[in-house]
């Protein structure tokens, strides 16, 4: 008898054929999207679905007018400063509130729980003012330092510090290293793979931003990836392929970093899910 | 090294510690001489590790003093007071090989790497680490890890070394061997130890001297013989000797009334005594057997060599005479609970 | 000094000790929080009650009854509207389909690697990549799916139709967030321990009853957060809007976000009334949390 008459084998075969078809549906707009992409713009209503034509022609004219190069160059930039802020400012606040006593811990630490709650957007209106007064509009300070400190990280990093033997703090100020002998020789190394998750979350989430630099870049020359291609679409609205080009080049990066750090990203996506 | 010509004796005076109210170490005075195996013992949360704590520096002390070597320490940090740790839980850096743990403490007084690497491989030779030098400490046993937190304290010579219930995360029979270890450890040494332990095998076999706690007071201190022979309370004589001493509500001294202490192995046989009890259970351990008697409503129990066979002599229900002999007895105030000398 | 107040002072020196450094590290971070979070809010929660002419400029304050005033006006009645609709498309089938993807690649065969990669590929996009790419599918034009649906996708399009706009918005904002939900989801999977499986398969528990009886609960708080997540997520839109719809057609995919950022926002100018909403709208998503807290301590079973 041929195995897949047997009830389990028709099972497996229905689980790979969810699969697939679940695949194709996923893949279905990726998959127009480079297909448009490498097409010329006369003949992107030709086979849109099979990569006939082929040419980089209209990826070349996307990276050149919608100055993507220079965007990327701001991403980078930003996302860069912002993680590395993000990642050393959430490491000191949560090393206070994890080995430090001090009069109005709780109260403060509550102040942190409380700027969880309020959302960004509701913020915007006076974050723009404060950075056009400051005349950061338009540059890498104002892009990124509104972003250099987040209480989320503080809570990841602090939960991590809280698991750490007491006595291995203890330990340590008997060979004599002080705090930031610890913070630096034991503490750090150790929260190591939760600093990987939280560094690997925020560049994601400022390489994603949206709202924010469309709000306070005018200039192109000071777009990032994410207010390039705003500014792509609008001025190339008749032509949909270039938009799409400009599309595949943005998202292109983000891909590769993110099949590179897969595991970092799982952690940094559940961690707020799964509770100590 | 300079260490070795001073002088580190502990003192401690009238050391107070109240942890929220709640006073955890209660007027406590004590010296320790240089190179003395220094044991406190008592049942947990006597505070005798508040003490050590204090001690090491990682506790301050709400009142008095702690003098090491002469100075006053109180404000002196932990790094500061030639002091090393050993904790229960051994504390080793899970992210660093036996040989950075080992040499941590010499890297963060600034000590040569070439230096601090040969001493080292000594303090690991000297408790047969050597082939454990590049694992970390995950890939250890509860022993060798134990070790590893030794050799991290030897390193650099401490003049005192304070050590918390190091032995109490090990199986009996490796405790057994280290017990010997440490004794043999502290006479090369020629350092002073404070060790914390709620074992009184460990108080009796190790110490040179051992200071009973309890509830945070100081109850006595001694040799171990002394302490064992005339337990300066009826919580000292029942925390150490196992099983612990007998303690009966009778008898008058100085038209006072007392109570009288004996130990199980005083306790003797006698078919002609007028005290008659009455054989509620036998235990045969082996070496020994645990004779418990009902001697009127107070419960005594009498331990007999193992050789000789008293299944044959006694049975459970039993009626038997004993007798305490005198020169075996202690006598405690019922009031103050504490010996007294006739 | 007695000896019991140089213990007092003692203490107290103690109680200190550690403030400095403390601060010292908590600086940073306070600074940026404050600044950009605290101040932020504070400041809006005041420029809100301030009436300014149409122009946005000679703002005054005059009593706080513009928030009343702001609540009950039609923009802001229809935007939450919108925007409650949009989260109400796209919370239960994004975590519907999220689960059911979980589920399916939560078993070892063969290419389970690859399909898992795939199931996970969509967090990779940003709102404006995964905008972009469905608005190319839906372009009327140029679109594969205009020209297979026809009808309204083909004229005026999907997303030109007052009646379809806020589906597809809503679809492609499905898309873009299934990537986060399986990889959540999945770890949630994984994270229920085996022996539960199998005392249910020994109980005789069929598929589904394994299903519902331990997958279901024990992904309780799992499913909760990503609840939590993906309404926030839906709340806060802005780039699908901005760039699919541009709040149109008729205000029909307005959302409250777009209402205060909006190219074409009726309010842009008028920074009392911008403030206004942006204090509405976090109000709105407070109310929310709180509702989801309070649903978490009642109805979520947490494993020990």
């Amino acid at each position: 008898m041929a195995t897949s008459t047997s009830p389990r084998g028709w099972r497996l075969v229905g689980r790979y054929a969810l699969l697939i078809s679940m695949t194709v549906l996923i893949l279905f707009p990726i998959w127009v999207m480079l297909v448009g992409a490498f097409k010329p713009g006369n003949k992107v209503l030709q086979d849109p679905l099979l990569p006939t034509n082929v040419t980089l022609d209209t990826l070349r004219q996307a990276w050149r007018d919608g100055n993507l190069g220079r965007s990327l160059v701001n991403s980078t930039v930003v996302a860069v400063i912002v993680t590395v802020a993000q990642v050393v400012t959430a490491v000191l606040s949560a090393y206070a509130f994890a080995f430090l006593k001090f009069p109005g811990r709780t109260l403060v630490f509550g102040v942190f729980l409380a700027t969880l709650l309020v959302p960004f957007e509701a913020t915007v209106v006076v974050n723009r003012s404060t950075v056009q007064d400051l005349g950061w509009l338009n540059s890498y300070q104002g892009l990124a330092v509104p972003f250099l400190a987040t209480a989320f990280g503080t809570f990841l990093v602090r939960q991590v510090f809280l698991t750490l033997p007491k006595d291995l703090r203890e330990a340590a100020r008997m060979d004599g290293l002080g705090h930031l002998g610890f913070l630096r020789e034991v503490a750090v190394p150790l929260a190591r793979p939760t600093l990987g998750a939280l560094a690997l979350f925020s560049f994601l989430s400022t390489w994603n931003q949206y709202l924010w630099p469309t709000t306070i870049s005018t200039e192109d020359d000071w777009n990032t990836v994410q207010s390039g291609l705003r500014v792509l679409s609008q001025a190339q609205i008749d032509k949909p392929n270039l938009v799409i080009a400009g599309t595949v080049i943005v998202a292109l990066p983000i891909f590769l970093v993110l099949l590179i750090f897969q595991r970092q990203l799982v952690r940094g996506l559940t961690a707020g899910a799964v509770k100590g | 090294m300079a260490y070795c010509g001073a002088v580190a004796d502990v003192r401690l005076n009238a050391l107070t510690k109240v942890f929220d109210g709640v006073t955890a170490v209660d007027d406590v005075s004590l010296e320790i001489a240089d190179r003395d195996f220094m044991i406190l013992l008592g049942p947990s949360g006597c505070g005798k590790s508040t003490v050590l704590r204090m001690i090491a520096g990682l506790e301050d002390p709400t009142s008095g003093d702690v003098m090491i070597g002469g100075a006053r320490v109180n404000d002196v940090e932990p790094k500061q007071r030639d002091v090393a740790m050993v904790f229960q839980s051994y504390a080793l850096y899970p992210h660093k090989t036996v040989q950075a743990n080992i040499e941590f403490p010499l890297k963060v007084r600034g000590v040569s790497k070439p230096d601090r690497a040969a001493q080292a491989q000594r303090a690991a030779a000297t408790l047969g680490l050597t082939e454990y030098l590049d694992r970390k400490p995950g890939q250890l046993s509860g022993g060798q890890r134990q070790r590893v937190a030794l050799a991290r304290a030897i390193v650099r010579s401490p003049a005192v070394f304070c050590m918390d219930e190091p032995l109490s995360n090990l199986d009996a029979k490796l405790r057994g061997e280290t017990r010997a270890e440490l004794v043999a450890l502290h006479a090369r040494l020629s350092s002073t130890f404070v060790y914390v332990t709620h074992d009184q095998v460990e108080a009796m076999t190790m110490g040179t001297h051992v200071a009973v706690m309890s509830r945070g007071r100081l109850e006595q201190v001694g040799t171990p013989q002394e302490v064992y022979a005339r337990p300066a309370s009826v919580f000292v004589a029942q925390f150490i000797g196992t099983p612990p001493m007998n303690v009966l509500p009778m008898g008058v001294v100085f038209d006072r009334p007392f109570l009288v202490g004996v130990r199980p192995e005083h306790v003797e046989f006698d078919a002609s005594s007028s005290c008659r009890a009455t054989v509620s259970l036998i235990e045969h351990l082996g070496h020994e057997t645990l004779v418990h008697l009902d001697v009127g409503a107070t419960r005594v129990v009498a331990r007999v060599d193992g050789d000789r066979d008293t299944s044959l002599v006694h049975r459970v229900g039993d009626e038997v005479g004993v007798l305490f002999p005198d020169r075996h007895l202690h006598h405690f105030d019922p009031t103050t609970m504490k010996r007294v000398e006739q | 000094m007695t000896t019991a107040a140089t213990a007092a002072t003692a203490a107290r020196r103690r109680r200190w000790r550690d403030a400095p450094f403390a601060l010292a590290l908590l600086t940073p971070s306070l600074v940026i929080l404050g600044a950009f979070v605290l101040y932020p809010l504070a400041r809006a929660f005041w420029l809100g009650h301030q009436r300014c002419d149409p122009t946005g400029a000679n703002c005054r304050s005059n009593g706080w009854d513009q928030y009343i005033d702001v609540f009950r006006s039609e923009e802001f009645q229809q935007a939450l509207g919108v925007t409650v609709r949009f989260s109400l498309l796209t919370v239960p089938v994004g975590l519907a389909l999220g689960v059911a993807l979980a589920v399916l690649a939560d078993k070892q065969i063969r290419g389970m690697s690859l399909f898992r990669t795939v199931f996970s590929s969509t967090v990779a996009t940003s709102v404006a990549v995964a905008s972009l790419m469905w608005f190319f599918l839906l372009n009327p034009s140029v679109g594969v799916l205009a020209e297979w649906i026809g009808g309204v996708a083909k004229s005026p399009g999907l997303l030109r139709d007052e009646g379809t706009a806020l589906w597809a918005v809503a679809i492609s904002s499905i898309w873009a967030n299934l990537g986060f939900t399986f990889i959540v989801v999945t770890a949630g999977l994984q994270s229920i321990p085996a022996d539960l499986y199998e005392s249910a398969y020994v109980d005789g528990a069929d598929g589904w009853m394994r299903f519902s009886n331990v997958t279901i609960p024990m992904l309780g708080p799992t499913l909760l957060f990503v609840g939590v997540v993906l309404t926030s997520r839906a709340f806060q839109s802005y780039g699908e809007f901005d760039l699919l719809t541009g709040g149109g057609p008729n205000g029909s995919t307005t959302s409250l976000t777009y209402l205060v950022y909006g190219n074409n926002s009726v309010i842009k100018s008028n920074s009392g009334l911008q403030a206004a909403v942006a204090v509405l709208l976090f109000g709105v998503l407070l109310a929310l949390s709180v509702l989801q807290i309070r649903g978490v301590e009642r109805r979520v079973h947490y494993g020990d």
